[in-house]
């Protein structure tokens, strides 16, 4: 069953990362692209997660880990230089 | 076993395309951020969660709790910065949005 599943979680994690990409390119304003691509970083976090599921690796969990850390410092970086230039 | 972890993979992934579509569809900025912040939230547990009954061992408990720990902490975090910086820039509400508690001189 899981020969099944683990496919389907990754092809449906990488469609949601499609979803958002689009919205990175669209978006009109520069908060909705730091928002696609907070997702697209939480969607990353996921795929190494069930791939750390289907091989038994562990190295994965702490490669999702950092990626974890790093997109949240990401993130603020990019708020605050919104925050700043919005108001400058 | 197998089993139950499958519906928790499923669930996940269907949380985390909910995710994207509600990024995508929502009518500005402050919906697409809710959309993507519980969604994503929930559906990385859900994965963790399947993680975790696929492979109980001590090494991949520990790291899951603390992956889940750590994003249910920061999404809450950079969710409220992004939504100060978007209020703060002027970004435009939604055209149906019935209450608008920003300060007015902005």
């Amino acid at each position: 069953m899981l020969n099944i599943v683990i496919p389907l979680t990754l092809m449906l994690l990488a469609l949601a990362a499609i979803l958002s990409f689009a919205r990175l390119l669209r978006g009109p304003s520069l908060p909705d692209r730091v928002v696609s691509l907070d997702l697209i970083g939480v969607l990353i976090v996921g795929l190494t997660v069930v791939t750390a599921a289907s091989t038994g690796e562990h190295a994965f969990l702490d490669v999702a880990m950092v990626i974890a850390l790093v997109s949240f410092v990401g993130t603020v970086a990019y708020a605050r230089y919104v925050e700043r230039e919005g108001r400058s | 076993m197998d089993v139950v972890a499958s519906m928790f993979f499923v669930a996940g992934a269907t949380l985390a395309v909910l995710a994207g579509i509600g990024v995508l569809r929502m009518p500005d900025v402050f919906t697409r951020m809710q959309a993507s912040t519980k969604a994503s939230t929930l559906g990385l547990a859900c994965l963790l969660a399947g993680l975790v009954i696929r492979r109980p061992e001590a090494w991949v408990v520990i790291r899951a709790l603390s992956i889940a720990a750590f994003t249910m902490l920061t999404t809450s975090v950079g969710a409220h910065v992004i939504a100060r910086a978007a209020a703060a820039t002027g970004c435009l509400l939604w055209e149906g949005t019935r209450i608008d508690e920003r300060p007015s001189d902005r």
